[in-house]
């Protein structure tokens, strides 16, 4: 039971971290100011919620880790975070399909996640709860105002869902540890906030005039640490500094 | 003896590193303060889990109160309830303001944001007090702020976002 609640508590805060790295790599290079200060704003939020996962899943643990070492001292195949969080950002229309499709994941889940038996997870939950209501309506607002913008933000949008549509299924298709969580009362029924989860994500692209592929979304892995070669690229960057002076503090 | 009227005395003597004009106390940081022996646990709550500000502020309690005697000193945080501006003190919302950040307006809160394109609260500017203000950005020079500009007077501001 301990263990699987340590790993649950990996899928959620990997997500988080790894996805909070990504939209920190766009820290002085995005298209306007107060996009810049948006997106490093989000990153900041999810990388926080990391961190009180992460130093609690070190205290469950009790073998004197911290949150630090779960951040820069585990390897690729024990990041638990689902493959679309890790996705390049390679322009802003797809940071923002990314985002977009996470933060819609990311709402229903905590909103059920505050109602957890687990304490601790609970009010974590109910913490982000606040912040991710922020990161849903602008990610939402963009995707409709790039979608139904001009012909050049469309096409681009819509090159973004088509590329990232495979990934998005992953998120709401339980695994071991989702089905022993949700048993014990601590984890959320995924089953249950799938529906949920295509009748938002499609009504937001009608809404972006934008087409609904059709094709079922098959991406897996993440969550059971098979990832693609971007996560190992991202790593190397996120750890670099404690991989190459250990123990190395402010 | 210390008693607790002391130490919340104290605490007010304790500012938020980003908001210089503003104590622990103004912004509803600090829950409880638990006496024990000659030394005390204060529990606070972080405002935004992805706060920086909250190491520096647990260091800068144990500070204050150690440099007054009292030892030792515990830091505790809570992340429940969940930390709302509704917290703030009025205390805290007239020095927010004279400082040039519009002070959070209650009932706009969290809940209200989940529509799409809605109208977002018009606070007053702080430079003119004019209530033509427009909203720039969700998302201001902090976690807590959201980023207007004035109408009237044109100057850009930031607004304590209700949460
Ligand atoms: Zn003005």
């Amino acid at each position: 039971m301990k263990q699987s609640l340590i790993n649950y508590i990996f899928q959620l805060a990997d997500n988080k971290l790894i996805l909070g790295q990504r939209l920190s790599e766009w820290c002085g290079h995005a298209p306007e100011l107060e996009i810049d200060i948006a997106l490093t704003n989000i990153a900041l939020d999810l990388i926080g919620q990391s961190r009180n996962l992460y130093s609690y899943a070190a205290e469950l643990e009790g073998k004197g880790r911290t949150e630090d070492d779960m951040a820069y001292l585990r390897d690729c195949e024990a990041y638990r975070n689902v493959l679309l969080a890790e996705q390049p950002n390679e322009d802003f229309a797809y940071t923002i399909a990314r985002q977009f499709f996470f933060d819609v994941y990311n709402h229903l889940f905590h909103k059920e996640l505050v109602n957890s038996k687990d304490e601790q997870l609970a009010a974590i939950a109910e913490k982000s709860l606040k912040e991710i209501n922020y990161h849903i309506r602008f990610s939402s607002e963009w995707v409709i105002r790039l979608g139904d913008g001009t012909e050049v933000s469309h096409a681009k949008m819509q090159t973004a869902v088509d590329d990232l549509w495979d990934y998005i299924g992953e998120m709401t298709t339980m695994n071991e540890t989702d089905r022993l969580m949700l048993a014990e009362g601590v984890g959320v029924d995924l089953n249950k906030i799938r529906t949920a989860y295509f009748h938002k994500v499609k009504e937001i692209l009608a809404e972006a005039t934008l087409n609904i592929p059709e094709e079922e979304p098959f991406q897996k892995g993440g969550k059971d640490g098979l990832h693609s070669e971007h996560l190992g690229h991202l790593l190397t960057e996120l750890q670099w500094m404690q991989r190459a002076y250990p123990g190395a503090q402010w | 003896m210390v008693t607790i009227n002391k130490i919340w005395k104290l605490l007010e003597q304790v500012y938020d590193p980003e908001i210089p004009v503003l104590t622990v106390v103004d912004m509803g940081v600090v829950r409880h303060i638990n006496p024990f022996g000659y030394g005390v646990e204060v529990v606070i709550t972080p405002t935004y889990s992805g706060c920086p500000a909250m190491k520096s502020i647990e260091f800068n309690i144990i500070a204050e109160l150690e440099a007054n005697g009292i030892h030792p000193v515990k830091v505790t945080t809570v992340l429940s309830p969940a930390w709302t501006t509704d917290w703030m003190s009025e205390e805290g919302r007239r020095k927010l303001k004279e400082y040039g950040i519009a002070p959070p307006i209650p009932g706009t809160n969290a809940k209200r944001i989940e529509a799409l394109f809605a109208e977002a609260p018009q606070p007053e500017c702080p430079h003119c007090e004019s209530k033509e203000t427009k909203l720039i950005s969700q998302f201001g020079s902090t976690a807590c702020k959201a980023l207007y500009q004035c109408n009237s007077c044109k100057e850009p501001f930031d607004y304590f976002k209700c949460h």
